[in-house]
């Protein structure tokens, strides 16, 4: 199965990609053809297959390794905020939201 | 001084009776890093602060402290591992100014046993690669030849070790990002079991794939660095509790007895005449040493790349939804809405390869597509797990090629992503199983490039890799130093 422009143009909206028009027919030529090599996974009926989310670690006692939920302090905000592009009074300041 | 010459293992007794200086080791480090910039291995270089460090251990040194178990010893770090106020790039131009308020539990153990940490090592951009070509800070070079590439994601790890530029480094593999530039690029390099070594720290790409390991000059310098490095660590909740084994210790028993199993679908089509014969004239020296070779199969893994650039790119676009300009890193200016602030941030502050990668995990995770590519991913990838299970009932190890060639020439993958993809081919399997796995040189091939064997472990049982590792790595009895560079 192929990819059409418009299912690119409609992916790089949700994964946040303004992407320039030569990059939209670049990966719409480039992803159906990877798509095109991963739908040889079909070849296979996984019907009575569970799906395998986490690599629990099969070696010893198979559980994750847990820890009492206690309250630890944070980064703090001033160590937060030290990286931000454009911090304002320890917040992040951000272009405007609704209206623009 | 030559790094090259000096192994971990020996340098510790040494600095402790005064016959090498911890300040020697590291200027000669620098010096070498400096010599050969053109490789551009680094991307960071912490000239002053490994001197005051390697200073400090030379003072320890002449009080008669008792020295920590890597005192001295110089460690380079991929640079999408974390560390306090040192810029970590990730090879992105959108980390291009990240100076982190953390240290990642791998680096802070490396640096509380004594190592000195000389500076953060180029790598494809976010991990995605196997050329190390995919980085804003340019390509990292192979010192075998420069015209060709020393394998990636963690391709300035492997050159820092191969050329001498450090005793050993960290690097982080998701699809084979140690295994196959070690192969590349003439060192070992071990990927752990997922869950044996703190992720806390580790830049994510694929969460459920991603561990990070060692690269060393030697199978012991190795088990060194994996011994410290390893062990659960409370805030990597995927962090195993499991005992860590002592693997000095451990590789000094031979191989006598030991299963070995050679799975055929890793000898077929696409595989070099060269790293062919070298593998088995390996498999042929362990059986001399006293293994059992078998016969085994490993039915699924022709679907291992499919399976992985599934569920790795799907888990990439979750993991690097937060490069959005708000928190760290690069912002695009001109924008006057938040969301067209975040659309053209992460167009210009991301590469072709990570930006195809977040498209076809969006695509893969979107409405209407769960269930045809990443569910049944989830399902295929049960099945390359099961045929490992499958195996280990028969064998203790498994012994494949690292990669199909040696090292490729600069640009000749960049064009096309499958054809790149496909150099992953053998390692990407133990990833997805959550397994070991260990590269180490095996030979060099007619044009002088090095060649690269693959051990695959039971989970936990790094100690047998080792083992298996350092008994051929005696018998081969090679010096892998590559030619002098310019």
């Amino acid at each position: 199965m192929g990819i059409a422009r418009a299912d690119v143009e409609k992916i790089a909206e949700l994964a946040r990609l303004e992407l320039t028009s030569e990059e939209t027919d670049l990966f719409t030529e480039q992803l159906s053809s990877i798509i095109g090599h991963v739908e040889k996974l079909n070849e296979l009926d996984t019907t009575d297959v569970q799906p395998m989310s986490h690599c629990a670690p099969a070696g010893g006692d198979s559980e994750y390794a847990k820890r009492d939920d206690q309250v630890r302090s944070g980064l703090g905000q001033e160590l937060a905020v030290e990286n931000a592009p454009d911090p304002e009074a320890g917040y992040f300041r951000v272009p405007r939201v609704i209206g623009g | 001084m030559e790094l090259k010459r000096l192994t971990i293992s020996s340098l510790h007794n040494r600095i402790a009776r005064g016959e090498v200086k911890a300040a020697d080791v590291c200027r000669a480090a620098l010096d070498r890093i400096e010599r050969l910039s053109e490789l551009n291995a680094f991307i960071t270089v912490r000239a002053d602060a490994a001197m005051a460090r390697a200073d400090e251990i030379d003072h320890a040194a002449e009080r008669g402290d008792k020295l920590p178990p890597l005192a001295g010893a110089v460690i380079a770090i991929k640079d999408n591992m974390v560390m306090r106020g040192v810029r970590t790039t990730a090879g992105s131009r959108i980390l291009f100014n990240y100076k982190p308020p953390y240290t990642a539990t791998a680096v802070d153990r490396l640096e509380t046993a004594g190592a000195i940490i000389v500076g953060k090592t180029n790598l494809d951009e976010f991990a995605m690669g196997s050329s190390t070509e995919n980085s804003a800070y340019g390509p990292v070079r192979n010192p075998w030849d420069t015209t060709r590439v020393p394998g990636g994601s963690s391709g300035g790890s492997a050159v820092a070790v191969a050329s001498g530029m450090a005793m050993g480094a960290l690097g982080s593999d998701t699809g084979g990002s140690i295994r196959q530039p070690a192969s590349l690029s003439g060192v070992v390099g071990l990927k752990p079991t997922y869950g044996r070594v703190s992720r806390y720290g580790l830049i994510a790409f694929g969460s459920s794939l991603d561990q990070i390991g060692p690269f060393a000059n030697s199978v012991e310098d190795a088990a060194r660095i994996l011994g410290v490095i390893a062990g659960h660590d409370p805030n990597d909740s995927t962090s195993s509790n499991v005992e860590v084994d002592d693997y000095v210790k451990s590789i000094s028993s031979d191989v006598s007895g030991l299963r070995v199993g050679v799975p055929r679908e890793y000898y077929g089509e696409g595989l070099d005449v060269e790293v062919k014969g070298k593998v088995e004239a390996s498999i042929m020296k362990l059986q001399e040493m006293g293994a059992e070779i078998i016969d085994i199969s490993l039915p699924h893994t022709e679907y291992a790349i499919p399976v992985y650039y599934l569920i790795a790119t799907a888990e990439a676009s979750a993991n690097l939804a937060r490069y959005d300009g708000v928190r760290y890193g690069y912002r695009a200016e001109e924008a006057s809405t938040l969301k067209a602030m975040y659309s053209r941030t992460r167009d210009q502050g991301f590469g072709a390869e990570v930006k195809r990668r977040i498209m076809l995990g969006t695509y893969a995770l979107s409405a209407g597509y769960y269930d045809q590519y990443y569910g049944k991913s989830q399902k295929v990838r049960s099945l390359i797990e099961g045929d490992f299970r499958n195996a280990f009932a028969k064998c203790d190890v498994i012994v494949t090629p690292t990669a199909p060639t040696p090292a490729f020439k600069l640009g000749e993958k960049t064009a096309d992503p499958l054809e790149m993809y496909l150099s992953d081919i053998y390692t990407i399997t133990a990833n997805l199983a959550g397994v070991p796995g260990l590269s180490m040189p095996c030979g060099l091939s007619s044009s002088g490039l090095p060649i690269g064997l693959q051990l695959i472990g039971k989970h936990f049982d790094e100690a047998t890799l080792l083992r298996t590792a350092h008994n051929l790595e005696q018998a081969l009895g090679a010096d892998f130093t590559p030619p002098p560079v310019m």
